[in-house]
């Protein structure tokens, strides 16, 4: 057995006197998907914060590959192979399209890695191109989703951690980068995924980690997560594992 | 023409200077969000340590140079990144501002501490002269430049290049960019933040050594106020280049030399024209170019897009505490003040009673700055050119008409909220950074263009305004001076307490922090911030005026000089923008804090005086101490009032009170408790 | 010219939609954002943009509701021609509207944003009434913020500082702010993004609710199908700034053209 990814331990972690994380504990192994779920303000967020080191825990610790990380900062993580895909508009509005990516793969790549790194996110995404001098700032809501995705995919990171992944694409590219994701897991990388569109996440993910209110509810592979504990988060995710498949193969 | 174009070249070495220290500041902004006003603080402790090393250690050029440039400059700039702006990264412009105008009034206070505060006259220059003529250049033609001038330029094209090409080409400048954007997103990304702000603060802290150290030799003697009044002529270029393109603003900077220097060439000397709008031109030019140049409000897109990781504010305490509690807070307010009133009436003497007069009068125009900066949103730094309008008003009208002061005050009060509203209108379109310079533009144009003029300030001597007369009490006695002017206070505070609770203040709250959304629910964000403006504004006025009235006349140069209102503002914002009780609290603490200083350090001076037979080691440990650091000390804690911003941006009177208030909570809570768990013990026993 | 395009699309006998907008082109250096888009919204429907990232769906909405000033085109809504007007003026005239990226008011409460919007569209209070009448929020006020909280759910974060929400909540609190403005169009800008079924099934239940109460239209830009299948009855699909489809939900959604476009179908 190889050590887990990520591994986190009674997880504590809240904002000023706010808690929102009550012992956490889960592993991320190499080369798996995990896909964290749950309904609005469980904590999902602030999970994947804890992963990549913004929020540090107010109890227990973080582990990477097997070293403890707790209370280093976030560049560490990076360092230790960790990307985060904030949710939201997680761009530099002040920088051009290029001058995001290129400050992304600049730390990890070095500088003769840029220039491959910029064609291949280029052809993953013909969009970002098309913007290619634009402002972040004033890109369209999904093109900027698009940019702070291209940047953790491309770098092929250990664990990839994507929150609210496919909020504000339009279908097709949530379909494209899907596709992706498995290519990238299938090449060996971990991923950490925070997903409203359950049907997705639930396709790709080996397991499953379902938060409520700042606890783990339960954890296993998607197939084992019973109609009850799923219906414990809502009746559509009970339906949408009883039988809907996603909208594309409906529709085709 | 060909005399234009000699005055025009002529101009050059200045907008060279123009250009060092604006690109000095695009460089502090673009690096680290900050729109340093102490950078010329910074340039002034370099050169003072230049001028020492130099001058009165006759070190070599080179070293002392090296030391004062290269060494302490960054050291400087790391010093303040550590203890200072690290914490204060995710924090507003407008934060930041206010930290840097409290650097910008201790840092100098510091330096004289540590080198004496007495005069430095005819710093050294940085280079080698024999005698200037043998570097005249080109040798024998008409434009001549001496060697200060070349090495003026040269430096400048070095460090517009050198800075040019970082942020084109290098890895560090792109950096840099991305750290002040959002050092988390950063950090994300892989960038250790925290030494790449360092690297930025000890790179501009640097520069402003180079300039403070090239620019001294052009004053008689090196003060720390003309360098700042230089830096604020150089404004202007700052917003040529949008606070963000460097080439830009070197061109706005020689732009702004040359204009300068035709125009001193070409006006013929002597014309009020003349000796109005040269001091003024900078700030004119200034003034202009933010109302006029197109693309100054898209600024504030630079909001961290990780914010959200942040816990939010404490709410203000006077939501958050219980009814019970507020109650009797107000009360206990009350009883202090009465019983602060009833000390002064009986007990003080006529010095004293001085002091804490002007500083109730004093609170007043700080609740103007309350109004306008803590419920506004606006950091406005014409708040002592204002309450100066009104105080020459009452002195005009009384000194014309004859009219009772207390209605001359009222027009003061009206007068200067005209003014206030003229330039609101311009201004308030602006952002956060821009609207503070529009205001410090006008404070400056107010100070040179008009206030020497004979109609507004009746001249070089000061206008006599009389105490009023209300029925039976005539107020030259200070002590119905004193209960006319709380009265005042009081009226004002409850005014604006309304003002901040009722629907203009939620309105103005809503537009500050999201100005688009507010518009998308109907609330004009010019309207309302207009009406904070012109309020506040007429505010300051009726106390300029009743400033004036107790100190006898409309003295600009002891009461509103803008440096004055700088320390205002520090202050005011550092105990608690939104707060009275910190308006009214740092207004006292404004003349009460040098008084008393002076008392503690005079005290050993005393002593010694009366004992002479005191031991040695005493009477030097004692003699140490001077009574004139009252006023650099007391500066020094109102400047570092303001760095308490960073950490308590609610203030710190604010941030007392709600812990004071949790403390409270907490202990009524415990007693609950134990209450509770003494009566649940008792139960079981019953039942069982 | 407007006119008689507008006779040729729809037959005269109509009554005048609520909405219409001709014409609508907006160019952002170098790129045509919006070229030449018509739509228009009858009273009470509900109408849904869609198209893929970057098409121009944000920008005709701050196109309509004043944030960005079309280079070209017309808008009339209720009668009146807005192109001249502010983002404030056209709020008042009944226009409300949510955003792609969640814009709170940091450090107000819940309750405060509704409180603000009521006033903001009531005209109730000013400096003069702050000075010498109660600010107070009178019963008529509490009761309507009530309702609304009580509609979205919203009621055991009331008193939550804004800042401290989670993006699924801080939607609702936006849409709340918009409906205090009772307003007669609103415009959603994805609203369903950050909620997971459950809560977009409430957010539809909501809509619904507010359209049989008060005959808001409401025009949606939505990447969610399921839901725009549920709430409009009329589709406008964009891509590249210009208008490739509109017309009738379930028809729209079957075209060839939008499915290759949009839903990433091969045709
Ligand atoms: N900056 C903050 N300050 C205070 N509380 C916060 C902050 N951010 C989140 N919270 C609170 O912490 C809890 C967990 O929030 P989190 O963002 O992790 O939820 P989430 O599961 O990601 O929800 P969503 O699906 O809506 O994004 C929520 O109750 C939220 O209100
Ligand atoms: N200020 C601007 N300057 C330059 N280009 C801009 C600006 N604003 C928007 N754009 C571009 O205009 C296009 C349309 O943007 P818009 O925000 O309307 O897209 P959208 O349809 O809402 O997409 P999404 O579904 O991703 O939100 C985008 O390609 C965007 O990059
Ligand atoms: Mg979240
Ligand atoms: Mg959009």
């Amino acid at each position: 057995m190889s050590v887990p990814v990520l591994s986190c331990e009674d997880l504590e972690a809240g904002y000023g006197p706010f808690r929102a994380l009550f012992g956490i504990s889960f592993e991320v192994a190499e080369g798996t998907a995990t896909a964290l779920i749950g309904p609005n303000g469980a904590g999902k967020s602030t999970v994947a914060r804890v992963a990549s080191g913004l929020v540090a825990p107010s109890a227990g610790r973080v582990l990477v590959k097997g070293v403890d990380m707790t209370g280093k900062a976030p560049h560490e993580f990076a360092e230790a192979g960790i990307a985060h895909a904030p949710e939201g508009r997680a761009v530099f509005a002040s920088l051009t399209v290029e001058e995001n990516l290129e400050l992304a793969f600049r730390e990890s790549l070095g500088r003769k890695g840029v220039a491959a790194a910029l064609d291949e996110a280029y052809e993953m995404f013909p969009r970002l191109k098309e913007r290619r001098t634009q402002l972040a700032g004033t890109l369209s809501g999904g093109e900027q989703r698009i940019l702070t995705l291209a940047r953790v995919m491309i770098l092929r990171p250990a664990l990839l951690i994507a929150d609210e992944l496919s909020l504000g694409l339009a279908p097709m590219i949530t379909t494209e980068v899907y596709r992706i994701l498995e290519k990238i897991k299938a090449a060996g990388c971990a991923l950490l995924i925070v997903e409203q569109h359950m049907d997705y996440a639930l396709a790709l993910a080996d397991e499953v980690l379902l938060l409520r209110q700042g606890e783990v509810t339960f954890r296993g592979p998607p197939g084992e997560m019973d109609r009850r504990s799923a219906s414990l988060l809502s009746e559509s995710l009970s339906e949408s594992l009883s039988e809907n498949p996603p909208q594309q193969e409906q529709s085709s | 023409m060909v005399d234009l174009l000699e005055y025009a070249v002529r101009g050059i070495p200045t907008g060279c200077v123009f250009a060092l220290l604006a690109v000095g500041l695009v460089l502090t902004y673009k690096t680290s969000g900050v729109f340093n006003l102490a950078f010329a603080a910074q340039a002034y402790t370099s050169a003072a340590v230049f001028y020492v090393l130099r001058k009165e250690q006759e070190w070599p050029l080179f070293w002392s140079a090296f030391i004062a440039i290269v060494i302490v400059g960054p050291a400087l700039g790391l010093l303040l990144e550590r203890v200072l702006f690290r914490h204060l990264r995710g924090a507003g412009s407008l934060a930041k501002m206010v930290t840097s105008l409290g650097l910008l009034i201790a840092i100098p206070e510091v330096v004289k501490l540590f080198f004496g505060s007495d005069a430095k006259s005819n710093p050294p220059p940085l280079w080698y002269v024999r005698r200037t003529d043998e570097w005249l250049w080109p040798q024998g033609s008409k434009f001549v430049f001496d060697a200060g001038q070349v090495t003026t330029i040269l430096s400048t094209l070095v460090v517009v290049l050198g800075l040019t090409v970082l942020f084109r080409y290098t890895n560090l400048g792109l950096r840099m960019r991305a750290v002040v954007e959002s050092s988390r997103l950063a950090e994300l990304n892989g960038v250790n933040a925290e030494r790449v702000s360092m690297a930025s603060w000890m790179l501009s802290s640097m520069l402003a050594g180079l300039a403070g150290v090239l620019v001294a030799p052009l004053f008689a003697s090196l003060n720390p106020i003309d360098l700042f009044t230089l830096l604020v002529a150089a404004l202007a270029a700052t917003v040529v280049g949008g606070l963000s393109s460097i080439p830009l603003t070197f061109i706005g900077a020689i732009g702004l030399g040359m204009l300068q220097a035709v125009l001193a060439g070409s006006l013929p000397t002597n014309s009020v024209l003349a000796t109005g709008l040269r001091p003024g031109l900078p700030f004119l030019v200034l003034f202009a170019l933010l109302i006029f140049r197109p693309g100054l409000r898209s600024n504030s897109e630079m909001a961290d897009p990780l914010a959200t990781v942040d816990p939010p504010l404490p709410v203000p305490v006077a939501v958050s505490r219980p009814r019970w509690m507020s109650i009797s807070s107000r009360t206990v307010g009350v009883v202090a003040t009465m019983f602060g009133l009833l000390v002064s009436w009986f007990v003080l003497d006529g010095f004293w009673l001085a002091i804490v007069i002007s500083g109730v009068v004093l609170g007043v125009i700080m609740l103007s700055l309350t109004v306008v900066t803590g419920i506004g949103g606006m950091l406005s730094l014409a708040q002592a050119s204002l309450a100066a309008i009104g105080a020459f008003t009452t002195a005009q009208v009384v000194t014309a008409t004859g009219l009772p002061v207390l209605v001359a005050m009222l027009i003061g009060a009206a007068v200067a909220a005209a003014c206030g509203a003229l330039l609101a209108i311009p201004v308030v379109r602006l952002d956060g950074v821009y609207l503070a310079l529009g205001t410090l533009a006008f404070a400056l144009m107010f100070e040179s263009i008009l206030v020497p003029l004979s109609w507004v300030s009746g001249g070089s001597v000061p206008l006599a305004v009389p105490r009023p007369v209300i029925g039976p009490w005539d107020l030259a006695d200070d002590r119905y001076f004193l209960l006319f002017a709380a009265l005042c206070l009081t009226v004002i505070a409850l005014a604006v307490i309304r003002v901040r609770q009722g629907t203009t203040g939620r309105f103005l709250q809503a537009i500050q922090s999201s100005p688009t959304a507010a518009n998308s629910i109907g609330i004009s964000g010019g309207r309302s911030r207009i009406i904070a403006f012109t309020l506040a504004a007429g505010i300051a006025g009726f106390g300029g005026g009743l400033l004036a009235s107790f100190a006898g006349r409309a003295n600009y140069q002891a009461s509103f000089p803008y440096v004055v209102g700088l320390v205002w503002v520090a202050l005011v914002i550092s105990a608690g923008a939104r707060s009275i009780q910190a308006a009214v609290f740092s207004g006292i603490m404004f003349f009460l804090l040098p008084a008393t200083l002076n008392r503690v350090f005079s005290w050993p001076e005393n002593y010694l005086e009366a004992h002479q037979q005191a031991p040695e080691w005493m009477q030097n440990l004692l003699g140490l101490v001077q009574p004139n650091w009252a006023v650099p000390v007391s500066f020094i804690l109102f400047g570092i009032g303001a760095f308490t911003y960073a950490k308590h941006p609610e203030g710190i009177i604010e941030a007392q009170t709600n812990s004071s208030v949790t403390a409270v909570l907490l202990w009524t809570e415990r007693r609950k408790a134990k209450v509770d768990a003494t009566s649940s013990m008792d139960t079981p026993q019953v039942s069982a | 010219m407007s006119p008689t395009a507008d006779s040729t699309e729809q037959p005269t006998e109509q009554p005048a939609p609520l909405l219409q907008a001709s014409g609508i082109s907006k160019r952002f250096a170098g790129l045509m954002a919006l070229a030449d888009v018509s739509i228009q919204v009858e009273a009470g429907e509900t109408v849904a943009v869609i198209g893929p990232n970057g098409a121009g769906k944000s920008t005709l909405f701050n196109c309509l509701s004043g944030v960005l000033r079309a280079d070209r085109g017309t808008v009339t809504f209720d009668g009146q021609r807005l192109e001249s007007l502010s983002p404030t003026q056209r709020s008042r005239l009944g226009i409300a509207r949510t955003f792609q990226r969640i814009e709170l008011f940091g450090g107000m409460t819940v309750r405060d944003h509704l409180m603000v919007a009521d006033r903001a569209r009531s005209g109730r209070g000013g400096l003069w009434s702050d000075l010498f009448r109660s600010s107070k929020p009178t019963e008529e006020e509490h009761a309507r913020c009530q309702a609304v909280l009580d509609l979205l759910g919203l009621d055991e974060v009331q008193d939550r500082s804004a800042d401290s929400l989670s993006l699924g909540k801080g939607r609702l609190v936006e849409l709340g702010r918009a409906l205090m403005c009772e307003p007669k169009l609103l415009f959603l800008d994805e609203p369903s993004s950050g909620l997971d079924r459950n809560e977009t099934e409430e957010m539809s239940l909501a809509l619904e609710t507010v359209q049989r109460e008060h005959g808001t239209a409401v025009v949606l830009i939505e990447h969610d199908v399921p839901m725009v299948q549920r709430l409009a009855t009329r589709i406008y699909v964009l891509d590249y700034g210009s208008l490739i489809a509109s017309g009738n939900t379930q028809e729209v959604l079957q075209d060839e053209v939008v499915r290759a476009a949009y839903l990433g179908v091969a045709t």
